[in-house]
């Protein structure tokens, strides 16, 4: 059983997308940060990514790289996430990381596996991890039943979409564009093709829309063809400006009311 | 003959391979099958060759230098002129694959990044021969030193984007590269400079260097009618190490050497010997040895080499480690510096700081084998835009812009006094640039 498939599947019985929201702990410092992603929750968030201060983010843009950056600097790590894992969890979301990889295998495959299932992680998204180089990881999730969650890009060939669909499980992350994360004006049409070129291949397995969505429009249209919508650097936008929790709560209820805005499901 | 590593999809051993985002995969599938094709092709291997020789300047001399050679416990040294390239280092032989390659997959801008900037400047100028649009990424501390380097790009019709994230030096530069690389992947291709990143860049730019050792191995055993019994070489990355160590690999008896950046030394933390003093992990899009703390963020590393001061190596470099075949340790600044004042009284030649190391390397082996080694030193890069950093080390005339080797110096307790090795008995004679004159370039860079 996925964790994650069953809280997309219950937004899908809503009529609705599940909204995903990213917040790195450890920014401005842990604490604060698992503050802001349970008010993330109670706004509305049905499951959190709890992001890996890390120190060569390659896929990020200026915004999550500036909080990062601070949450590096004071030594935040792959270990502070557990904390915000278990607090995500009581606040009734689904709790998932998203780290690169090093991190993970400087911890220990297996014991960042067990550790995390013990307290309550869904899964891992692995931004920098394809599965032709996850054996280690491919056995630990199967062992400890963690979800694991990898990308599929425009540029990704009708082959390895197949190849990485079948390596995930909980649900895939579509990146939308070309790029690093980031707010854009527009969510380009690329994210529509690659999500109806995945459906091809995905069955059931859920397809979440990530990279460029920052207000509830934008959530609205993403959540017209896609089975979540995925927010990043809009959280951290907020973050960095001092809205804190508050900020967050907002955010979460604005992009809520996007997924959930009627006939946006087919 | 092409070494049997690595396997199909990139690894040497439990190294290499991709560790990238999915987005970038299908653009190295499409420049590794483009690179196998080409390199078998007659006409491509025709057109390097020309270009090699007729512009690079190819084969580059072997030197004998046995004044420089009697502070190396006597032993023969011969140098392998890579300063004598086009554009000043062995950068130049990797380039003119890569834009060779750039033009066959019809790509018509190349990004690259840089640390002492003559990976910079050799793309820069590979591009302005072939048309291409050029944008190279620096760290901002790196184009303070190497503001020599800056100006080479501008006037080369380069892009130069200094990088403010991170400790501002190679490891940023290259992760703001592969940010644009993916942003713009349909128009770009990445030039990587060294022989680390994911597949295929590590055996790609292995085989456009390894020109260096090829040529090496037949001038030592036309001179010296035997193969040599140590080859050194410095490594940041370790491309010029790869260039030159590939075809000694299989000459079981010839001892390969690396020299790693040792910093203020390796027990003091400040350093850049990733394999001396890092563990394996992933960094760049390849698993190989790195500077690492406890969770796994990458440690900023010190050299007062910038082409050195890279917290990760090529994967290539980490399987010999591991199999013994080669050997790799450090050389601290001070060490680098000794070995540069005494090329340059020595022999008449200004060695860039990076290949320094190389030389000391030479002088700590040939004292531990004696007179009758023969070293091969692979002399990578010319010191020209290193005159600033060196004259604030050895502390020689005015310096208006202090710099971190100035921070050094006075730590060291250097400042007016010449350093060790300096020859104080010879002055400058009048109208000698004094070192004040010779940062114009960095005056003009912060105007610009």
């Amino acid at each position: 059983m996925s964790a994650l498939q069953d809280r997309i599947f219950a937004a899908r019985a809503e009529g609705r997308a599940a909204l995903i929201a990213y917040l790195p702990v450890g920014y401005p410092d842990v604490d604060a940060s698992i503050e802001a992603m349970v008010a993330a929750v109670e706004g509305g968030a049905d499951i959190i990514e709890v992001g890996v201060p890390y120190s060569d983010p390659g896929m990020e843009g200026p915004v999550i790289q500036e909080a990062m950056d601070v949450a590096v600097r004071a030594g935040r790590g792959l270990p502070d996430v557990l904390p915000a894992v278990a607090a995500v969890a009581a606040a009734g979301a689904v709790p998932l990381v998203m780290s690169y990889w090093n991190p993970i295998e400087r911890y220990g495959v297996d014991q960042f596996a067990d550790d995390l299932a013990a307290a309550g992680g869904a899964g891992v998204i692995t931004p920098d991890l394809i599965p032709d180089e996850a054996a280690p990881w491919l056995a630990a999730t199967d062992r400890t039943g963690l979800d694991r969650v990898f990308l599929v890009a425009p540029s990704s060939t009708d082959a390895r979409l197949a190849a990485t669909v079948a390596a995930c499980r909980g649900f895939v992350y579509a990146a939308s564009t070309m790029g690093v994360t980031g707010t854009r004006a527009v969510v380009g049409a690329a994210a529509g093709e690659l999500v109806a070129r995945t459906r091809l291949v995905s069955g059931d397995l859920p397809i979440c829309v990530g990279l460029g969505v920052s207000n509830a429009d934008q959530a609205a249209e993403v959540a017209s063809f896609a089975d979540g919508v995925i927010v990043g650097s809009a959280y951290v936008r907020r973050m960095l400006e001092g809205q804190g929790a508050e900020g967050a709560r907002a955010l979460s209820a604005e992009l809520a009311e996007g997924v959930r805005r009627p006939g946006v499901r087919a | 003959m092409r070494p049997e590593w690595p396997d199909a999809t990139g690894h040497f051993g439990p190294y290499g391979g991709r560790f990238v985002p999915e987005a970038l995969i299908a653009a190295l599938d499409e420049l590794t099958a483009a690179y196998e094709a080409m390199r078998v092709d007659p006409a491509f291997l025709a057109e390097f060759a020309r270009l090699q020789r007729d512009y690079t300047g190819r084969p580059s001399p072997l030197t004998d230098v046995p004044k420089f050679a009697e502070h190396c416990g006597g032993a023969r040294v011969l140098l392998k002129r890579e300063d004598l390239n086009h554009t000043g280092s062995h950068k130049i032989n990797n380039v003119l694959g890569q834009a060779l390659l750039t033009k066959r997959i019809g790509k018509p801008r190349v990004i690259a990044e840089t640390g002492a900037g003559q990976h910079g400047v050799a793309t820069a100028t590979a591009a302005a021969l072939m048309g291409l649009s050029c944008t190279v990424y620096m760290g901002e501390e790196d184009t303070r030193r190497q503001a020599l380097n800056v100006a080479r790009m501008r006037l080369l019709g380069a892009e130069v984007i200094p990088v403010t994230t991170g400790s501002r030096t190679l490891k940023d530069a290259i992760n703001e590269a592969f940010r644009d690389w993916v942003t713009n992947v349909e128009t770009t291709n990445y030039v990587f400079g060294t022989v680390a990143g994911p597949h295929p860049f590590p055996a790609m730019v292995r085989d456009f260097q390894r020109v260096i050792g090829d040529e090496a191995r037949e001038q030592v055993l036309e001179r010296c009618d035997r193969l040599p019994d140590v080859v050194l070489a410095c490594v940041g990355g370790g491309s010029n190490a790869i260039g030159i160590f590939t075809a000694f690999v299989p000459d079981n008896g010839v001892r390969l050497v690396g020299l790693e950046a040792g910093g203020d030394g390796v027990e003091t933390g400040r350093h850049a010997a990733t394999i001396t003093g890092g563990d394996p992990g992933v960094l760049h899009g390849a698993r190989s040895y790195l500077l690492q703390d406890d969770n796994g963020q990458t440690i900023e590393s010190h050299s007062i080499s910038a082409g050195l001061d890279y917290p990760g190596v090529g994967p290539e470099h980490s399987y010999l480690h591991d199999l013994g075949r080669a050997e790799y340790r450090p050389v601290t600044d001070a060490e680098a510096m000794e070995a540069f004042a005494l090329l340059c009284r020595t022999e008449g030649i200004i060695p860039a700081i990076e290949s320094a190391h190389a030389l000391a390397g030479a002088m700590k082996v040939g004292r531990e084998l004696g007179p009758d080694a023969l070293l091969l030193v692979n002399l990578s890069g010319r010191g020209d835009k290193d005159v600033e950093t060196a004259s604030a080390w050895f502390g020689l005339g005015g310096h208006p812009a202090p710099t971190d080797a100035d921070d050094r110096a006075v730590e060291a307790g250097r400042g007016a006094d010449p350093g060790p090795g300096l020859d104080t008995d010879q002055q400058p004679t009048e109208g000698a640039v004094t070192s004040g004159e010779a940062v114009a370039g960095q005056d003009a860079e912060e105007q610009a």
